[in-house]
């Protein structure tokens, strides 16, 4: 899933500084699961909001709205009445998200209430992952499954470099963060499937122009014919 | 050695002193600068000096440890102007393919002759943290791209490249990364990509060096690839203790770190140390040269490849006539109080 993180309601309280009626709307898909931009943190940064802005005596009104998926048209449609009666929407879905809403509305100034971070699993309590960077051109038939573009700090598709050690990547502080090395997981997982002649194999320099976007998608078989 | 001597003639693929030093089975002495972080020759010229005729080859670190420094390869033209020999170290981190193969074409037509491909540390490590990592190729992929430049005559897209530079390809290899079964296969990937010689992490633990040869040996690696161990002389036993566990992918060990420990004068044990380790090198089949790279302490090179015997070098520029060492070094000799190393038993 794309998680995010909540931005300082102190940054949001900034963008919002000029605005007397403000939407904040979240999403019911992925950042809903992440816990950062579902009913409940919609619900939590209004108040959060209304009460900072009465304490400075420069009070806001704050409507809520959270529908099935920002990045979708049809229920983009459904924030119509709510975004009519604001000057300013702060949206707690990821980027895609918040710009498609935008775009839905583009008479309206909107905000991101979250940093959307990554592309990654909830690993533990509390804790996600990283594991995927949409680059476009799959390699994990190569690597055991496991991604060297994304686990890998430096995203080399033939390590481990020199600064693998003790199972860990060399930017790895044990007080700060702690990264495994991908490599060295590559490695485990590809000598348990007893795959380990993959890592003999050279593989070539990457199509990064399939990783940078602006991208598009179009399937032919799916395009409806407008002529 | 002599043997080497009476082959018939090779073909050399790139014409280098470091070239010519390895293809004749005589044994190589390479140095390192690491380019200053000032705009300014000084720092290179002085060690470039007092390495003149007493090396094959001057590595120019590339961006060290990624903070910023003086471009490797206007180092390396520097050198070239003094009569000296460089290699030019080139990382993976802060170029992408176009830009290393524009430097690669320039540094070739002002005279460089050797470079040495690598990752490079983390973006992270350095002084611009916040900075964006290229790593469009790896080590691997770019030890390739400057092999079809120099035998395909191709650029790394398929492109033909007229005058194309014919580098001899140099690359490292760190024994005490893991996983340390994977070392010597990736030392085989890397010359089936086309690297001619390779010169690895510092040997700060010999045990674990030994192990890694026998490895190389026992896939025929050292038949293909010349292979100079990195010989670091560590200043203190503080930083000895500090890279044993500070430092990510370095093995130093215990036998080392004690030896400077219990040194009356830790700067002559480093030196000593780095001698003794010298000459262990050569004892091990396979190895076919070393590597002095003093970080941060350059100017002790000609005291520690003098007293291992390495002198005179049989194809360095200067070989014959090594320029003496300068007021400026002699000065930071006495500082550090090895100023009568040479003369010592
Ligand atoms: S190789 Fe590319 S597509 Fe596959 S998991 Fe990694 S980043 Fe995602
Ligand atoms: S230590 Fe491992 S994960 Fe980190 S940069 Fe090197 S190969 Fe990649």
């Amino acid at each position: 899933m794309i998680v995010a993180e909540g931005k300082p309601v102190e940054k949001i309280l900034e963008m919002v500084a000029p605005f007397k009626k403000v939407l904040i709307a979240g999403c019911r898909g992925c950042v809903t699961v992440c816990l950062t931009g579902g009913e409940k943190e919609v619900g939590i940064l209004a108040s959060q909001i209304r009460m900072a802005r009465s304490k400075d005596g420069n009070p806001i009104e704050i409507l809520e709205q959270t529908e099935e998926r920002q990045c979708d048209a049809e229920y983009n449609a459904k924030f119509l009445e709510n975004v009519e009666q604001v000057d300013a929407i702060v949206s707690l879905a990821c980027g895609i998200g918040i710009q498609y809403l935008g775009e839905k509305y583009p008479a309206t100034p909107i905000f991101p209430g979250v940093n959307t971070l990554m592309l990654g699993a909830n690993i533990d309590v509390g804790k996600w992952e990283e594991r995927c960077m949409a680059c476009g051109d799959c390699v994990l038939d190569k690597t055991g499954g496991i991604c060297p573009i994304t686990r890998c700090s430096k995203s080399l598709l033939n390590g481990p470099c020199g600064g693998s050690q003790y199972g860990k990547c060399e930017v790895s502080t044990p007080a700060k963060e702690d990264i495994p090395c991908g490599w060295q997981l590559i490695y485990d997982r590809l000598s348990a499937l007893g795959q380990l002649d993959k890592m003999k194999e050279i593989i070539p320099s990457k199509n990064w122009l399939r990783a940078k976007g602006p991208r598009t998608y179009v399937r032919e078989d799916l395009t409806l014919d407008r002529s | 050695m002599t043997e080497a001597n009476d082959k018939p003639e090779v073909t050399l693929k790139s014409g280098s002193a470091l070239e010519k030093t390895y293809v004749s089975g005589q044994f190589v002495c390479t140095g390192e600068v690491g380019p200053p972080m000032e705009s300014s020759f000084h720092h290179v010229e002085l060690f470039g000096n007092a390495m003149k005729g007493r090396v094959d080859s001057i590595n120019l670190t590339d961006n060290q440890t990624a903070m910023t420094r003086l471009s490797s390869w206007a180092a390396a033209v520097k050198l070239i102007q003094m009569g000296l020999e460089p290699n030019l170290q080139m990382v993976c981190r802060d170029r992408n393919r176009l830009a290393m193969q524009s430097d690669l074409l320039g540094a070739y037509a002002l005279g460089v002759r050797n470079v040495l491909c690598l990752s490079g540390d983390h973006q992270s490590f350095g002084n611009h943290p916040g900075c964006k990592g290229v790593y469009d190729l790896d080590s691997i992929q770019l030890i390739n791209m400057v092999k079809r430049l120099r035998d395909d005559g191709c650029f790394e897209c398929g492109a033909e490249c007229k005058n194309n530079p014919k580098f001899f390809i140099g690359c490292a290899e760190n024994p005490f990364g893991d996983p340390f079964e994977f070392r010597a296969v990736r030392l085989e990937k890397k010359i089936e990509a086309g690297a001619d010689f390779v010169q690895t992490q510092c040997i700060l633990d010999m045990e674990r060096f030994v192990l890694f040869m026998e490895r190389v040996r026992e896939r025929g690696l050292h038949k293909r690839i010349y292979i100079s161990p990195g010989l670091m002389p560590v200043k203190s036993a503080k930083m000895a203790r500090y890279m044993q566990h500070g430092v990510p992918g370095m093995l130093v060990s215990e036998d080392f770190c004690q030896r400077l420990e219990k040194a009356e004068n830790g700067k002559i044990a480093a030196l000593d140390l780095t001698v003794d380790y010298i000459k262990q090198c050569q004892q091990i089949e396979g190895v076919s040269g070393v590597h002095v790279m003093a970080v941060a302490w350059e100017e002790v090179v000609p005291l520690v490849v003098e007293k291992a015997g390495l002198l005179p070098r049989p194809f360095a520029p200067f070989a014959d006539n090594p320029a003496p060492i300068t007021d400026e070094i002699k000065a930071m000799w006495a500082k550090a109080k090895v100023d009568g190393y040479l003369a010592r038993n």
